[in-house]
């Protein structure tokens, strides 16, 4: 192994401020480079306005941002090394696809203008239309070219998928895995849809109501969290004690999800029981969370108890 | 090869997955594993969750690195991972067998019975194939 270097990005109680309302409170995060990074959270959580400060495009109102340890406003080589595509991303009112592509590759040390093409070809993207003219998922797949193609040492993908169907987002995640094992580089991507992207996160973020709730390896969340499901009070004997993540009821059965990692004994002693363990989906897994967060005064519970 | 699930670790599915084949023999002692790569795009997932998995195996003594080539099955892991999984065979099998037996009044005399007859049907399948 290689001496550690410095994170892709580092940002130090970032606060940002719309008129009256907190959008991020006190956020601190440190993302490593050539990693794959999941920001997940609900509508009006405060991703974007945390992925524009990010990618050195939005002010904080408070708090410290440095990217490769620099400050990226005052360093104007930064941001060349830095490709946000905006889930709204926005281009000249007269450019079709084959112009954007071309100031992009401009903007851009690292493009790749053939894996631009052979990506314009898997999307079947009409590259002489105005932008304007695109659907929904045609202006997806603009921003998810140049996300790619740019080839930027730290890319920000926002909700990249708006609009494209099942087959051109596996085409997406495809092609995703096998430009970044070949180019490794710092990738941040928004998502609601958690369950298609979670196997390719090394790190999973999830903010709500402009605060950090969880911020851990995707690989140690899996089995951080159980289902124990069977007769009501045997259910309640064996998870005293516990962080209680969710709870249903059904007559007499009960399933609850714990916060938890079983070993052996456990899993023995729950058998003994008649209770049934089950491990629990990242995607089940982040959204009860955030529903317990909703519900907690602090957040931050989640985070230390996994330590 | 199997396939991915969301609810454990990835880079533990990753070892397993690959010593289920070299249990089965279709990854042969001393032949190349695919790269961490290739098990990413295979498996659609983070290839440093792939190499995870693989690196596992090497400090089990399952794989082992020829620099600049690959990894490779070492000499002797089938029989590693037999013994290993046949030491786990009761907890992992029998336990739940003899609960559920239990639960719906099965008597031990019955269930061997029952074991004896699936082993011999699948005793009888494999020669056919």
């Amino acid at each position: 192994m290689e001496a550690t270097p410095a994170p892709a990005i580092e940002v130090r109680n970032l606060t940002k401020t719309y008129r009256e309302a907190n959008a991020l409170d006190s956020v601190s995060l440190s993302l490593e480079a050539n990693r794959i990074y999941g920001l997940l959270g609900r509508n009006g959580a405060g991703k974007t306005t945390l992925m524009s400060i990010l990618s050195g495009q939005g002010f904080p109102t408070g708090g410290q941002v440095l990217i490769h340890g620099k400050d990226p406003y005052e360093n104007d080589g930064t941001l060349a090394r830095i490709c946000f595509i905006r889930e709204s991303q926005r281009y000249p009112d007269d450019f079709n696809a084959r112009q954007a592509f071309r100031a992009a590759a401009l903007f851009f040390a690292n493009w790749d203008q053939e894996l631009a093409e052979r990506l314009i070809e898997d999307f079947a993207l009409p590259t002489k239309r105005r932008i304007k003219k695109l659907s929904r998922g045609q202006l997806s797949a603009v921003g998810v070219i140049i996300g790619m193609a740019a080839r930027a040492e730290i890319t920000v993908f926002d909700e990249p998928y708006l609009g494209l169907d099942a087959v051109a987002r596996q085409i997406f995640y495809d092609r995703l895995v096998e430009d970044y094992s070949l180019h490794p580089r710092t990738i941040v991507l928004s998502s609601h849809l958690i369950d298609e992207i979670a196997n390719l996160l090394e790190h999973v973020v999830v903010i709500d109501k402009g605060r950090i709730i969880l911020d851990e390896d995707a690989d140690s969340l899996r089995g951080s969290a159980f289902a124990v499901t069977g007769n009501q009070e045997k259910v309640a004997a064996f998870i005293e004690g516990r962080r209680v993540l969710h709870r249903d009821s059904l007559g007499s059965l009960a399933s609850v999800t714990i916060q938890a990692r079983l070993g052996a004994t456990e899993r023995a002693m729950a058998a003994e029981l008649g209770l049934e363990i089950s491990p629990v989906p990242l995607q089940q897994l982040v959204v009860r969370t955030t529903m317990a967060a909703q519900t907690e005064p602090r957040g931050d519970h989640y985070q230390e108890a996994l330590k | 090869m199997g396939a991915i699930d969301d609810s454990r670790p990835i880079f533990i599915q990753i070892a397993e997955l690959v010593e289920s084949e070299i249990v089965a023999g279709t990854m042969a002692e001393e032949t190349q594993v695919p790269s961490t790569n290739e098990f990413a795009a295979y498996y659609r997932i983070n290839p440093a969750t792939a190499a995870k998995g693989v690196n596992l195996l090497v400090e089990r003594g399952i794989l082992y690195k020829k620099r600049g080539i690959g990894m490779f099955v070492a000499t002797g892991a089938r029989d590693q991972l037999l013994g290993k999984r046949r030491s786990a065979f009761a907890a992992q099998y029998i336990q739940p067998l003899a609960r559920e037996a239990r639960k719906l009044g099965i008597d031990a005399e019955t269930l061997a019975s029952m074991v004896r007859q699936s082993l011999a049907a699948d005793a009888a399948e494999g020669s056919v194939r």
